[in-house]
């Protein structure tokens, strides 16, 4: 298998460097505002964990403190946009889109304003906070709003280009981040192109059992583990990482099935309605082929250490393999 | 402030008779729709479009008008009625409302039609938006004189999302944002305080750091003397509360809350059958015969 060469070199090394990918955004978020004078920034009383204090700090006339109201934080939001404003709204995913849904859809989306909905601490990998604050449905309610983008950036530096892409593009975008610190996967220099997805690693010969895996934000290391091991095993190999969930680079997707036995979707969400939904939904009509789902299985998540729960919930390299393996016995 | 003089109450006064008669016409075209809150709102559309807001009908993005901001969208059939007649676009146009392809949709749709500021219709969001506007004026401008003009209802103030706004407004001391309320008492439900009391609302707002005001929301004067009074208002929000008459103007539909969401033809027929009630509307509004007259005109 080859393996990108945009990607961290010391990708398979042990003392990978790892960051959380909210990070990336508060960095993103500083070099936005000070490229662009319409952009500002709104918290819900989450402004340090969302790291949009780096933003605060700097531009304090450009930010607007909420309070704990995420309801009226998205539509103020589109207010601002209706000024000529790039307005980012940041709090944790659970609660902005969850808590907001409504007013997303209609006073952002189905208004058509500019706004930037930043989804943090989504995901199981939350940890000890526990269920009530893992969101693993925001990628479902999102992709199903008309002329709403969902990004779901896998470090630090996609994270970073996710956002100043974002603020040029006129129109409501979603990105999810999470909280813990992930595996540095990518490097400043590798490429963020809207709407496509990225090929890391590539079937270079023909094997008998071959897999497309396609995964997207914080589970992106655990799939290239997985891809690794995999090929050891024998197995043909290819991961597509899509940033982009939303519009899906169907192009890529179709190429993917048409050259491997079996797709197998790896994301830390509900298997019903996220990425692994949108490939199902996209291949069961353009060219119906075997998908597997990893993600959580119709369950809440629960309080532990990120990497425990990502095991417990199935989630982790060993779960992609295992998976993989009962794709080809059946 | 705005010292009408009386013949300028009675042009306004004649342009709302007009709305009011468009708005019977379209909500029979429809066959559906809001027939109580459009009417008693038609004075304070009539005021604030001609005569109060900063606009240009003929250049709707305007970027130095002040911004109306519908926020119970229900009522839009008031504001469709009031853009056309004021020349947004075609007053033919108004008879198709809700069609299939309409750019009047049952509920305001911001990109369909010139003069639409804000998609409203979700009830308590619209406080929130024309707040987001009132700060995003005020980045640019600390002394700015464009103001956001929000029109609300009073039962959406039950929705949680308005007292989110109202409280975060208070905070931010927005001066440019004033805030109307029609407080004609009734919901679909019922009256509002069975429903869900909203009393004593000149407290609570006040509580919120709000300069309050309350009017007849059916006498120009008092209307216009209490927005210009707001406009005045030093580093504070400002609400009108406009105790008005729900279907005022045609009497077999004032004060009667199963007219909240029924056009004439299909409301209650304890008055007026079906059949006879869009024309018996459009009798009154025609020869002014209803109680629309008031003191200023008599």
């Amino acid at each position: 298998m080859k393996i990108a060469s945009h990607l961290n070199p010391k990708l398979f090394q042990d003392g990978i460097e790892r960051a959380p990918n909210r990070d990336g955004f508060g960095d993103g978020l500083l070099e936005a505002g000070e490229k662009n004078l319409n952009v500002v920034a709104l918290s819900a009383d989450l402004t340090e964990s969302t790291r949009v204090n780096l933003f605060a700090d700097k531009f304090p006339e450009r930010f607007v403190q909420c309070g704990v109201a995420e309801q009226n934080m998205a539509s103020v939001a589109s207010g601002l946009a209706a000024m000529g404003k790039i307005p980012f709204i940041a709090s944790y995913a659970m609660f902005s889109p969850g808590r907001s849904w409504e007013q997303i859809r209609t006073t952002i989306a189905y208004n058509d304003q500019n706004v930037k909905i930043i989804g943090a601490h989504s995901g199981v990998s939350v940890g000890p906070d526990g269920a009530t604050h893992q969101a693993i449905e925001d990628i479902a309610i999102m992709r199903v709003i008309p002329n709403m983008v969902v990004l779901a950036p896998c470090d630090i530096h996609e994270a970073r280009k996710a956002v100043l892409w974002a603020t040029e593009y006129t129109g409501p975008v979603y990105i999810r981040l999470g909280r813990s610190p992930v595996p540095v996967v990518t490097t400043k220099e590798s490429p963020f192109e809207f709407g496509k997805g990225q090929l890391l690693v590539e079937m270079t010969e023909h094997r008998k059992n071959t897999i497309g895996l396609i995964t997207t934000g914080s589970l992106v290391y655990e799939a290239l583990l997985a891809a690794k091991e995999l090929d050891e095993a024998g197995f043909g190999v290819s991961l597509l990482h899509l940033p982009t969930i939303k519009p899906l680079d169907t192009e890529a997707v179709l190429d993917l099935a048409e050259t491997h036995d079996l797709i197998v979707t790896v994301e830390e969400h509900q298997k019903i309605g996220g990425l692994g939904g949108a490939i199902s939904e996209f291949l069961s009509e353009k060219r119906p082929t075997k998908v597997i789902r990893i993600g959580v299985d119709d369950e809440f998540g629960q309080s532990g250490e990120p990497d425990k729960l990502i095991a417990h919930y199935k989630m982790d390299k060993n779960a992609i393999i295992d998976a993989v393996k009962k794709g080809f016995l059946r | 402030m705005y010292n009408l003089s009386d013949e300028e109450v009675r042009s306004l006064e004649l342009s709302a008779n007009a709305i009011r008669q468009s708005i019977i016409e379209m909500l029979m075209a429809a066959g559906s729709g809001h027939t109580a809150g459009p009417l008693g709102m038609a004075d304070i559309f009539t005021l604030l479009y001609f005569h109060i807001l900063k606009h240009n009908p003929k250049d709707p993005d305007w970027s130095l008008r002040d911004r109306l901001v519908l926020s119970n969208g229900h009522i839009c059939p008031v504001l469709y009625a009031t853009l056309a007649h004021r020349g947004y676009f075609p007053v033919e146009e108004l008879l198709t409302l809700r069609e299939f392809g309409s750019r009047l949709q049952g509920h305001p749709h911001r990109g369909s039609l010139p003069g639409i500021e804000t998609s409203s219709g979700p009830l308590g969001s619209g406080l929130s938006q024309a707040l987001g506007m009132a700060i995003g004026l005020r980045m640019d401008n600390e002394y700015t004189s464009q103001y956001v003009y929000c029109l609300m209802s009073d039962g959406e103030l039950q929705e949680g999302q308005t007292w989110e706004a109202i409280m975060m407004a208070g905070k931010e001391r927005l001066h440019n944002l004033v805030a109307i309320i029609d407080r004609n008492g009734i919901q679909i439900d019922g009256d509002t305080e069975d429903v869900m009391p909203l009393e004593p609302l000149r407290d609570k707002f006040e509580s919120f750091n709000f300069d309050v005001q309350e009017v007849d929301g059916h006498n120009m004067r008092m209307v216009a003397d209490a927005i210009g009074k707001a406009q005045a208002v030093y580093s504070q929000p400002s609400v009108i509360i406009a105790h008005t008459i729900p279907g005022k103007g045609v009497d077999i539909f004032e004060r009667d809350y199963r007219w909240h969401g029924n056009p004439p033809g299909k409301g209650p027929e304890n008055m007026v059958k079906k059949s006879d009630q869009g024309k018996e509307a459009l009798r009154q509004l025609r020869t002014l015969s209803g109680s629309i007259k008031n003191h200023d005109l008599d």
